[in-house]
Parts: structure tokens; sequence; C-alpha cells
């Protein structure tokens, strides 16, 4: 059984998914989607366990010998993400039952799950296969799916914001495709490890060079870095609260996680940089990135899309991480990943809780509202300090190692930069602090109350575990330190 | 009580925090609200009492807490300078509570639940930033101090208050994020410690590193409000006057420059000081603050405005002692934290009580008011003459350390400083009283109005008898100072 825990990581969701629609009866359809959820979450919590203890796991699919046969590799740094994206789906599935039926009519809740399970279904592939076309199935799983997701929001712009998604997001994956193609052309193969190996033979050659050039800007159209993310604060904003909490709490990072793969261990770091300056590109875009989302998220008067500009500005910080170029700048970069996915998941499913109940997620038509829903406006605030890196939050662990890295890489100028930008994000949080506890409640309030239990509970674990892991650093610190060690020592130090 | 001293430690801390369900789940019924509080800070006031008998007698009182990462622990351990700032804000917090329960009574405001949670959530992290035994820990101490203090500063929820609290999280978190953050990664980096430590924590090697961090950690501090980050303290002054007494005249502005003052002790190191190019510069704007802040508060017609400009400028004369990197300047200093804040929480308090029973927040509008309100006027008095450092008042010793370490520095610019200061202190100050007592003939003399309620008068009578009782008593506070550079 242990055996096979890398298949059953996705096969489990990825049968369940159909089963859904088999199942019709909405209220069913729910709880079995949470139980898929939670038995995919057990698995990566026994691969994290498994690799922990053994190291890198690898599973050959079917029983196909690697370079011919599909390999799934699960290490340090794969299993963590799993274990990531498996909880805050769980968590997030816990909420909806709730949020969906209130938000969805009845006849589309059977849909969403199973999109909801097929997009699960396409992040945990992506992230545990070892093979480079692989990759590109569960993206395609994952991407169209949420497609999907976002069109089943009730604002009928949740159409173009799906539409848009899907044209830039149709391009990043046939980016993805043609850099896989040229790759497979050069060496024959798709197996991670065997590209890794044999790449190197022929990578003077201009085809692997466009290889990668289109691959890299594939993925970063999907990862939504500066200039490209155009796409994500439309999809956010009118997409389902619960889709949009779960994309952005794992889509993106799962992409970043992309990145780091084919940069680190297919390409290999040494190539990277002598064809590239990527350092430098990751950089300047990391930073413009930052202060041109954290500026646009201070002006928006939409809650989602203001944090929508904040996950872009995020996501900016992890590739700055990834700029760095240093083993503390990847773990920074994987530190944050993981925590950001927490702040952003409390955030957004708090703010699934206010439109729950008020139907709107205008800023000005949550005045007044920290009196009527405490809870719920406690967690933002916790959620948003989190985000502005207070201390005991997971957001200062993040800041702290990422201005440790440049301040070893010896770049002040950025760390104050990245210092400054902090308090942008200062700016936007209270914004949303002042319109919540400081303007006067309006008179449609009266009716309001506290969100449900079943949405409150999901909301406080995540705000708990903000907390929690900006106080106990074990895991995380110690998985992306692992995790930054063995991209670095294994395959960035091969010729 | 007989608890093993490193919990009396971690009580001290953990009390007022608990204080905060007891203060929450009874907030229905006022009265047992505020005995929880009262209850809370009479434990309170034993504890450090308990605490100081063991440090006097040379006790080490140290607890290691979890490590967090990469080497930082939470970790509390108790030296004279923070044992005797954990003295006067717990002492001063009972005080402030028997104030409060007749400022806000009387002054019928809402809320009163959360204004006493937030206060016990403030009064447990002035606890962790006195007893921290690190940089890290201090830091997450004054970083919940500046939250907590937030929603006391916005409490009437105005829109002056949301104004004045945008100012105040604005300049106290940017400074600390920007300057004081980046200061402690730098000292984490170049030294590879943030542990307190006698003789600081730099070597011969990394001045040049520790001559670039001095000023961000001055700056840094935001709390300790030297220019031009002083801005946050008058904006403070929208909040109710009990929180203005004792946090923004003795817990947070205190909280800044003990931090400012163990850090120049514990993490620079007065030898250290005394070589880096960059302290005289910084004392140097430390003494203009002093001056300035002094010429502006002569110019300020509101009461709490003027004594908020005044305690910017007695904010910087610790500083100073600081910076001057004698043992006199730190001793100075270390006193001026005690006597200051006995003073100015008087004069808050008398602040207090003329809104509460007069309505009238502008000293224009004051004259005459000693007939009606004499022990307010009196006690006014008598703290206005600690903070110019006349006896019999206890004000007198921090400046005459001062003016000694000054001298020993070879310092006479800012010996003039000082000097001057006193003068304009008596000049912002001692007319309000006097004119209290003896208006102009044909002002009106206000009728109909009685002293502040019982509690208040209390309370600041006892603040006011305190700044005499330290100029005769002086002796502890001495020794603990005198101890800090042993």
């Amino acid at each position: 059984m242990i055996t096979h825990y890398p298949v059953l990581q996705v096969i489990v969701p990825l049968i369940g998914a159909p089963l859904c629609l088999l199942l019709q009866v909405p209220r069913v359809v729910g709880l079995f989607a949470v139980l898929v959820s939670s038995l995919a979450f057990l698995v990566s919590c026994g691969l994290l366990q498994q690799v922990m203890i053994h190291g890198t796991l690898v599973y050959e699919l079917g029983g196909w010998a690697a370079p011919w046969g599909i390999e799934y590799r699960i290490d340090y740094l794969n299993s963590y993400l799993l274990l990531l994206v498996s909880s805050m789906s769980t968590v997030v599935l816990i909420a909806a039952q709730s949020s969906i039926r209130k938000e969805l009519p009845e006849n589309r809740h059977t849909y969403f799950y199973a999109a909801y399970l097929l997009c699960l279904t396409g992040l945990l592939g992506i992230l545990a296969t070892g093979d480079a076309f692989n990759v590109f199935v569960f993206l395609e799983i994952s991407s169209l799916s949420s497609y999907t997701l976002i069109a089943l929001g009730t604002d009928r712009r949740a159409l173009t914001a799906s539409y848009q998604y899907l044209i830039m997001g149709t391009i990043g994956a046939t980016f993805i495709i043609i850099g896989v193609g040229l790759m497979y052309m050069m060496t024959g193969t798709l197996n991670m490890n065997d590209l890794a190996e044999r790449l190197p033979e022929v990578n003077h050659s201009r085809t692997v060079l466009s290889a990668f050039g289109f691959f890299i800007v594939g993925v970063c159209l999907k990862l939504a870095l500066f200039p490209l993310h155009l796409w994500l604060p439309n999809a956010y904003a009118f997409a389902p609260s619960i889709a949009t909490a779960f994309l952005a709490a794992t889509a993106t990072k799962v992409a970043v996680y992309v990145l780091i793969r084919y940069v680190f261990t297919v390409f290999g770091i040494q190539y990277v940089e002598s064809v590239l300056p990527l350092q430098e590109i990751f950089l300047v875009l990391g930073l413009v990135g930052i202060f041109a989302a954290s500026v646009s998220a201070i002006y928006q008067l939409n809650i989602k899309r203001l944090f929508a500009y904040s996950s872009v500005a995020q996501i900016g910080y992890m590739i700055l991480g990834l700029a760095i170029g240093t083993q503390l700048g990847l773990a920074a970069t994987l530190l944050h990943m993981f925590n950001h996915a927490l702040m952003k998941g409390a955030l957004f499913l708090a703010i699934g809780s206010i439109v729950y109940r008020i139907n709107s997620s205008q800023l000005n038509h949550m005045a007044g509202l920290g009196r009527k829903m405490p809870w719920t406006m406690a967690a933002i605030v916790i959620g948003g300090l989190s985000l502005v890196g207070v201390p005991l939050t997971v957001g200062f662990v993040s800041k702290w190692y990422l201005v440790l890295a440049l301040l070893e890489k010896g770049w002040w100028l950025v760390t104050v930069l990245v210092l400054i930008s902090s308090l942008l994000a200062l700016i936007y949080v209270w914004r949303i602090i002042e319109w919540v506890y400081f303007t006067p409640a309006r008179i449609h309030l009266s009716e309001v109350r506290e969100a449900p239990l079943s949405q409150l509970v999901p909301v406080w674990i995540l705000v708990i575990a903000n907390i929690y892991f900006g106080i106990d650093t074990s895991l995380t610190v110690g998985v992306s330190k692992l995790a930054a060690q063995s991209l670095f020592g294994l395959f960035g130090a091969a010729p | 009580m007989n608890l093993a001293p490193e919990q009396m430690l971690l009580s001290a801390i953990l009390i007022p925090a608990l204080a905060v369900f007891g203060i929450i789940l009874t907030g229905r019924w006022a009265n047992i609200r505020e005995l929880v509080s009262i209850m809370a800070g009479l434990i309170l006031i034993n504890l450090v009492t308990g605490l100081y008998q063991i440090v006097a007698d040379g006790g080490l009182i140290a607890y290691q807490g979890p490590e967090l990462f990469s080497g930082l622990t939470i970790a509390f351990a108790i030296e004279p300078l923070g044992m005797l700032f954990a003295l006067v804000a717990g002492y001063l917090w009972l005080v402030t509570t028997v104030y409060s329960i007749g400022y806000m009574r009387g002054h019928k405001e809402e809320k009163q639940t959360r204004f006493f949670a937030c206060f016990a959530v403030a009064i447990s992290s002035v606890m962790g930033i006195a007893f921290s035994a690190n940089l890290f820990t201090l830091f997450i101490f004054y970083e919940i101090l500046t939250l907590s203090t937030y929603p006391l500063v916005t409490h009437s929820g105005t829109i002056k208050a949301k104004l004045g609290g945008r100012v105040y999280l604005g300049v106290l978190l940017t400074t600390s994020i920007l300057f004081l953050l980046l200061a402690i990664i730098g000292t984490w980096f170049v030294t590879g410690s943030l542990d307190f430590r006698d003789g600081g924590l730099f070597d011969s090697s990394t001045l040049g590193a520790a001559a670039v961090l001095l000023p961000l950690y001055i700056f840094g501090i935001g709390k300790a409000a030297i220019m031009p980050f002083h801005r946050w303290l008058p904006a403070a002054m929208v909040a109710p006057t009990p929180v203005s007494a004792l946090l923004h005249a003795v817990a947070v502005v205190k909280a800044g420059v003990f931090s400012v003052l163990k850090i120049c002790v514990y993490v620079f190191g007065l030898d250290t000081l005394r070589q880096l190019p960059t302290t005289d510069y910084l004392l140097y704007l430390a003494a203009v603050t002093v001056l300035l802040a002094s010429i502006v508060a002569m110019r300020q017609d509101n009461l709490k405005a003027r004594l908020a400009y005044s305690t910017v400028s007695q904010l910087s004369y610790i500083t100073i002692g600081a910076l001057l990197a004698t043992s006199a300047g730190v001793v100075g200093g270390a006193m001026h934290i005690a006597m200051h804040a006995f003073g100015k929480i008087t004069l808050f308090f008398c602040a207090g009580a003329i809104m509460v029973a007069a309505h009238k927040t502008e000293i224009s509008q004051m004259r005459g008011l000693g007939r009606q309100m004499p022990i307010t006027m009196i006690a006014f008095f008598i703290g206005s003459l600690s903070i110019i450092g006349l006896p019999p008042t206890g004000g007198t010793w921090g400046k005459w350390f001062l003016m000694i370490g000054a001298l020993d520095a070879g310092q006479g610019v800012i010996m003039a400083v000082l000097m001057i200061s006193s003068l304009l202190n008596i000049a912002y100050l001692l007319p309000i009283p006097i004119r209290a007592f003896y208006p102009n003939d044909d002002v009106e003399r206000p009728t109909g109005i009685k002293e502040a309620p019982l509690p208040s008068l209390v309370a600041l009578s006892v603040t006011a008898a305190g700044c005499i009782v330290l100029f005769f008593f002086t002796g502890p506070l001495y020794e603990l100072a005198l101890a800090i550079l042993s």
C-alpha cells in the first residue's frame, strides 16, 4: 500500500471527480469531495513521512521502467508542496459546503465539486510527476478545470474573466508544450532526470535555448509574474469565493514549483545562468511586480481584487528569492510559497464568509462590519498582519529569511526596497480595517450576523496555522532548507 | 506566594495577559470587571517587588523559551535596567487603573471593556519588553505594544481618532519595520547573535557595521520619538487621557527610550559606542529634539498637546544619556525614566481631571481654576517641578546625573542644551498652575466646578506624592541604575 502512495496521491481525486457526477445529490457530493480531499491529504502526510525517512521515492507507473514509462518522483520539494496543496484543498472544501449552497444555483453544485476535484488532481499531478510531458498534461487538467471554476461565478463578468484567463493560459500552455517538444527533439526523452543528464550534451544548440525560452515564458504566464499577471485580478475577483480561495492558495504556488523544478532539476542552474541573465530579469520583474501590484492593491475598491493584486505582489517576493540564486534565497522562496498559501487561504476564505453574508465584496459595503462579524473580521486583521509580516505570524518568518538571504548576497538596496514594500501592504490592509471598524455601519447591515460555524472553523484553522507556523517553524523552515539544499547539491553541482 | 524566580518572571508577563480574558468575560458587570483589573494590578506589583528583591540581592533570573527558527529564541532575563522599567510600569499600572475607573465613568466613555482589555495587553507587552533577553524578543513585544495600543488611541472612533491612529501606526510601524527590523537582521548577520550581552556584541572588526546600525536603531525605535519621527506622539493625544497618561507618558514612550538605553549598553556597549563616528551626530540630533520640542510645546494652547511635546523633549534627554556613553549618562538616563514617568503621569492625570470636572482642554481657559480644583492644581505644580528638575522632587536627580554625564563626556554643548531646556520647561509648565491660582483680576472666575471623581483624585495625589518621595528616597533606584554598568 505504502509503495503506491505516489500514484494514489493523484488517482484518488481523479477517480473522485467523475464519481461526483454519479452521486448527483448536491449535499452528498459536497461531503464526498471533502472525503476525497482528506484522503489525498492523508496520503500526502504519509508521503512526506516516507521522504523524511527514506529520501526520494521513485514510482514507476504501470511498472514501466523510467525513460520509457512515466515516473513519479517524490522528494523533499514536492512532498512538502503536496502536503500544502492537499491540506489547503481540504480546509477550503469544508468551508465550501455552505458557501457554495449560497453562491451557486443548485444544478451547478455537482459540476463545481467535479471541477474542483479535477483541478486538485491536476495540481497534485504536476507536483508528483517526474515526466516533462506529464507535467503538461496535468497542467492542462488543472487549467481547464479552473477555467470552469471561474466561469461558474454568478457575476456575468466571470465569463469574460474566465475567457481572458483561458486565452492567456492557453498561450502559456502552448509555450510550455513547444518547450517540451523541442527538448524531446534534441534528447529523445521526456523523463526529467534523463533530460537533466542528456541536455548538457546538446545545450550549446539554439534549439535547447529556444526550448528554455519558450518554457520560462509559458510558466511565468501561469504563475502570473508581472507583467504577465493581467488575467489574475479579474479571475480572482469574479470566481466563486471558494474557487478564489483554493486557486489563490495553491495554483500559483504550483506554477512556481514548475519553474523551480525546470530551472534547477531539468536545465540546471549552471546552464540557466550561462545563457540568460535570469537573475537580473527576475530581480527587476520581481521588484517592479511587488511595487506595481502593491500600489494597485491600495487603489482597489473590491476586496477580492485588492487581495488578488496583493497575490501578484507576493509572487514577486517568491521570484525575488529565486533571483538571489543562493540556497538561502531558494529556501526563502519555498518558505514563502507555504506561508503565503496560509495567508491567502485564510483571507480569501474569510472574504467568502463576508460575501456569504452581505452578497458583495465592495469595500464600501463593508463599512461597520467589524461589529457585526467580529470573528471573521478578526481573521482578516490577523491574516492582513501576517501579510505585512508582523512577528509571530508566518509572514515574519518569510520576510526574515528573504532579508537574510538578500543581506548574505550583499544587496542592501533591495533589502530596503523589500522592507518598504511591506509598508505598502500595511497601507492596503489598513484601508480595510478603517472601512470595517471606523466607518459607521449602513442601515442594511442590521440583519447581518456572524458567519456560520461551518465557515468560521476552517477560516480559524488557517488563522491559527498562520500563527502556529510563525512560532513553530521546524516543519516549514526545516523542509524548505532540505529541499533547497537538495536542489542545489544534487543538481546544481552537476556539470 | 512561593513561586520560583523564573515563574515569577513569567507570571509578570502572563498575569496582565490573563487579566484580558477575565476583563472580557466579566465585561457585562462593570464593577467586577474593574475588580479584575485591580486584582491583576496588585498581583503584578507583588510580583515585580518580589523580583526586585531577588535582583537587588544579586540574584540572576532568566528563562529560556522555545527556539523559533535559525537560532532565534524567545528568552527573558532580568537585568537592573529592565527591573527598573518594570517596577515603574507595574506600579503605575495600578494607579492608572484606579484613575481610569473615575475618568471613564465620569466621562461616560463607551466600550470600556475593550479599553481595559487592550490596556492589559499593553502592560503585558511592556513587561515582555522590560525582561527581554535578546533583540528578537524585544522586537516581538515592541510590535505587540504598538498594535495593542492602536485601539486605545482610536478609542473614540471619530474621524479625528482615525486620522490620529493613522499617524500613530504609520510612524511606529514604518520606523520599526524599515529601520529597526533591518538593524536587527543586520546585527544578526554581522555578529551572529541577538543576545543582550555586557560589553556589547561588536568587536573591533565590525565597528564599521556598528556605525551604520546605530542610526538605524535610534531611528527605528520610533517610540523614543526622536525628531523627525516624533509626530505620532502628539497624534496619539486623541486617546482618552488615562491612555495618554500611562501609555504615552510612561509605558509606550519609556519602552522606546528603554530600548535605546538597553541597546546602547548591551548591544553596542559603551566602549564601542564612544568609538563610533555616528554617535555624536545622533547626540546632537537628540539635543536639537530637546530644544525644538520644548519650543513647540510653548506654542500649544491645548494642554495635552503641550504635555505631548514636552514628553518628546524629555524622551530625548534619555536618548542623550544613552548616547553620551558615560556611566553617569546611563545612570541619569535610567533614573530619568522613572522620574519623568511619575512627573508626567501626574500632569496627564491633572489634565484628565480638569477635562472631566471642568470640561476644559485649552490652557487659556484654565485661569482661576485653582480655587475650584485646588488638589489637582497643587498636584500639577508638583509634577511640573519634577519635570523641570527642581528640588524637592525626584526629577532633580535624573537631570543631575545627566549633567554630570555630559561633563564627563566633555560635551559642553549638551550641558548648555540641558540648561536651556530646563528654562524652557519653566516657561511652558509653571504658568499653568500659577495662572490657576493667581489669575489676572479681569478674568471671570469659573463657578460650579468641583474636583474630579474620587478615584481620579486619589490617583493623581499618589503620583504627585511619589514625585516628592522619590527625591528623598532615591537609594534603591540609584543602586539599580548603578548596577546596570557593573
